[in-house]
C-alpha cells in the first residue's frame, strides 16, 4: 500500500512537474531566442546567431534608412496615446456610473461594453471599414483612434470597476454627511483610492492598442499604417533581420513597462484576480 | 421616471443621495454613445451589406449568402477554423493546467515571479511572438539546427506552414489567456480541501481529478473560451506561420476585403466566423454553468 502510493506521487511529480516545465519553456524561449537573434552579425535568421554585434540595432535606428519603421511607429504611439486618453475618460465615467448599480439594464451596458473582448476583430475591424467607407471617410489616424477606443475599452473597464467595487461605501456616505458635494466626494475620495485600478487599465489598454492588427488592418492605408502592420508586412516579404530588432526593442520596452506598472500599481496581481 | 420624483421629493440628506446615485447611470451615457455609433451601427450595417449581391452594393439579395454556403470548400475552411481552436484548446490545456497546478505550491515570491513571466507575453505584440516561431521553427531555425546536430534528422524538417507548427506557435501565443483564469479561480480554492484529501489515503493523482479538477472549472471553461476565441481569428499568426496553403476563416475574410473588394461576400464570412466561433463559446459556457450545477447540487 505504502509502495504503491509512493509510486503514483512520484509518477505525478514527473508527469505534472515535466509537464509544467514543458509549459515554462516554451513560454520563455522563444522570447529569449529572439532577442539572442537580433544581436547576429549575419544577414539571415539563423540559430545559433553567427557573431555578436549592434549592426541591426544600427540600422534600425538610422532615421535614413528605417524611415518607413519610425513613421509607422510613431503612428502606433499617437493612435495608442490618444484612443487611451479618451478610452480612460470614457471609460471611467461608465464605471462610476455603472458598478455599483445593480439594475438588469446596467448589467446589460457593462457586458456590451465588454463584448469587443470575444467578438472577432477581424469581423470589427471589417465592420468599421465597411462603415466609414460607406460615411465617405478617408482612412486617417483618426479613424483608426475611434476604432482602438473600441476594442481597448474592456481593458479599462475591468480594472476601473473592479477596484471600484472595493471601494468601502462607508467612506463614501462618510464624506457625503460631512456635507461634501458629489462632485468633491469623486475628486478627493473616489479618484484617488480607484487611480491604480485606472492606471492598470490604461496600461493594458495603451498595450493592447500598440499591438493591435486586426482593426489596424482594416483601416489603415499606406500613410497611417502601424508599426504592427509594418512588420508583418516585413515577414510576409523579405524577412528582414531588423524585424528581429524592432521586436528586441518591443521586448525592452515592454519589459521595463510592465516592471514598473508593477511597482506601482501591482499589476499581474490585478490580471489574477 | 424615478429620477424625478427622486428629485421632487429631495428634502433631507437621504433623499439627497438617493437622486444622485439615480442619476449616475448618466455617466455612461457618452460611452454609450460612443459604442452606439462605433461599434453598434458598423456591426449592424456590416450584416446589411451582406444582403447585397455585387460589389458596387447596389443590387440587394441573397446572392452572397448563397454563394458562399453554396461552395463546399467554405465549409471546409471552417470546420479547419474551428479544428484550429480545439487543438490549440487541446496543447494549452494539456500543459498550462499543470503550470497552474505547480503555480499552487510555490512560495509567495516565485508565485510572484511566475505570475510576472505568464503576463509579459501578453503585452507583446502578436506579431513579434509569430516572428519568435518563424526563428525558432524555420529551416535553419532552433529547432532543425538542435535535432540535426544531436543527428536525429539529417534533412531540416519542415515546420514552417504546417498545422503542427501553427498549433505549437498558437499554444504559447495563447497560453496567458488559459493561465490567468484558471490561476485565478485556483488560488482561491481552500488549501485545506487538498490536505484533508491527502489525509483520508487518496494520491495526489485522485485529489487532483476529484478534487482540484471540478472546482477549478470555472476558471478552465473560462481559459478554454478565451483561447478558442482567440485562435480561430488570429490572422496574423495563421498566415505568416499556416502560409497560404492553409486557409482558416480569417484569411478568407481578409482575401476578399482587401484583396478581391467583394465585401459582401466577406460580410458574410466574417458572420459565418463570429457565428461559428461565438456559437462554440456560448455551448462550452452552458456546460461550464451545467456542470457548476452539478457540483453545487
Amino acid at each position: 500500500m505504502g509502495r504503491r502510493r509512493s509510486f503514483t506521487d512520484i509518477s505525478y511529480g514527473l508527469v505534472i512537474g515535466g509537464l509544467a516545465l514543458l509549459a515554462v519553456v516554451i513560454i520563455v524561449a522563444p522570447v529569449i531566442i529572439v532577442l539572442t537573434t537580433s544581436f547576429t552579425e549575419g544577414q539571415a535568421l539563423k540559430f545559433p546567431p553567427k557573431g555578436f554585434s549592434f549592426t541591426w540595432y544600427e540600422q534600425l535606428f538610422d532615421p535614413a534608412k528605417s524611415r518607413q519603421i519610425h513613421r509607422t511607429a510613431g503612428n502606433s504611439l499617437e493612435i495608442a496615446c490618444f484612443s487611451t486618453l479618451f478610452g480612460v475618460i470614457l471609460g471611467t465615467l461608465a464605471s462610476l456610473g455603472l458598478a455599483r448599480n445593480r439594475a438588469t439594464m446596467a448589467r446589460v451596458a457593462d457586458s456590451i461594453f465588454m463584448s469587443p473582448l470575444v467578438l472577432p476583430g477581424i469581423t470589427f475591424g471589417l465592420a468599421a471599414l465597411v462603415y466609414f467607407s460607406l460615411l465617405g471617410f478617408r482612412p486617417s489616424l483618426d479613424l483608426m483612434i475611434a476604432g482602438h477606443l473600441i476594442v481597448t475599452m474592456p481593458f479599462i473597464l475591468r480594472t476601473t470597476t473592479a477596484s471600484l467595487s472595493q471601494l468601502d461605501p462607508a467612506l463614501l456616505d462618510s464624506s457625503q454627511s460631512l456635507g461634501a458635494s458629489w462632485f468633491y466626494t469623486l475628486r478627493r475620495v473616489i479618484l484617488p483610492l480607484i487611480a491604480p485600478g485606472i492606471a492598470a487599465g490604461a496600461f493594458l489598454a495603451f498595450m493592447a492598442s500598440i499591438d493591435n492588427v486586426p482593426v489596424s488592418l482594416f483601416l489603415s492605408n499606406a500613410r497611417t499604417d502601424t508599426l504592427p502592420i509594418r512588420m508583418w508586412g516585413m515577414m510576409e516579404s523579405t524577412l528582414d533581420v531588423r524585424v528581429a530588432a524592432v521586436s528586441g526593442v518591443l521586448i525592452a520596452s515592454a519589459f521595463v513597462l510592465m516592471l514598473v506598472m508593477e511597482w506601482t500599481v501591482g499589476l499581474t496581481r490585478r490580471m489574477r484576480d | 421616471m424615478t429620477v424625478t420624483l427622486a428629485a421632487a421629493s429631495e428634502t433631507g440628506g437621504g433623499s439627497l443621495r438617493r437622486y444622485l446615485k439615480a442619476q449616475e447611470w448618466q455617466l455612461a451615457l457618452p460611452l454609450a454613445l460612443a459604442f452606439a455609433a462605433l461599434f453598434f451601427a458598423p456591426l449592424m450595417l456590416l450584416v446589411g451589406v451582406s444582403f447585397f449581391n455585387d460589389e458596387k452594393i447596389s443590387q440587394p439579395g441573397f446572392a452572397s449568402w448563397v454563394k458562399f454556403f453554396g461552395d463546399a470548400f467554405n465549409y471546409k475552411v471552417i470546420a479547419d477554423t474551428l479544428l484550429l481552436g480545439v487543438k490549440t484548446v487541446a496543447t494549452t490545456v494539456v500543459i498550462g493546467y499543470p503550470l497552474a497546478l505547480v503555480y499552487l505550491d510555490l512560495s509567495a515570491r516565485l508565485q510572484k515571479a511566475l505570475l510576472f513571466m505568464i503576463v509579459m507575453p501578453l503585452l507583446l505584440s502578436v506579431v513579434v511572438r509569430t516572428f519568435a516561431w518563424i526563428v525558432v521553427l524555420g529551416r535553419e531555425g532552433v529547432v532543425n539546427s538542435v535535432l540535426m546536430g544531436l543527428g536525429v534528422i539529417s534533412e531540416p524538417l519542415k515546420l514552417l506552414q504546417t498545422e503542427l507548427g501553427l498549433v505549437i506557435s498558437l499554444t504559447q501565443i495563447e497560453m496567458p489567456l488559459m493561465l490567468l483564469p484558471l490561476i485565478s479561480v485556483m488560488s482561491r480554492l481552500d488549501p485545506n480541501l487538498r490536505d484533508a484529501s491527502a489525509a483520508l489515503g487518496a494520491s495526489r493523482w485522485r485529489t487532483l481529478f476529484t478534487v482540484i479538477l471540478p472546482l477549478s472549472t470555472p476558471g478552465l471553461v473560462a481559459g478554454c473560451l478565451l483561447v478558442f476565441a482567440s485562435s480561430t481569428t488570429a490572422f496574423i499568426s495563421q498566415t505568416v506561420i499556416g502560409g497560404v496553403r492553409l486557409i482558416y476563416l480569417p484569411l478568407v475574410i481578409w482575401q476578399q476585403s482587401l484583396v478581391v473588394y467583394h465585401w459582401p461576400l466577406a460580410a458574410v464570412a466574417s458572420l459565418a466566423l463570429v457565428v461559428s466561433v461565438l456559437s462554440v463559446v456560448a455551448a462550452l459556457s452552458w456546460l461550464g454553468r451545467r456542470s457548476g450545477g452539478y457540483l453545487h447540487g
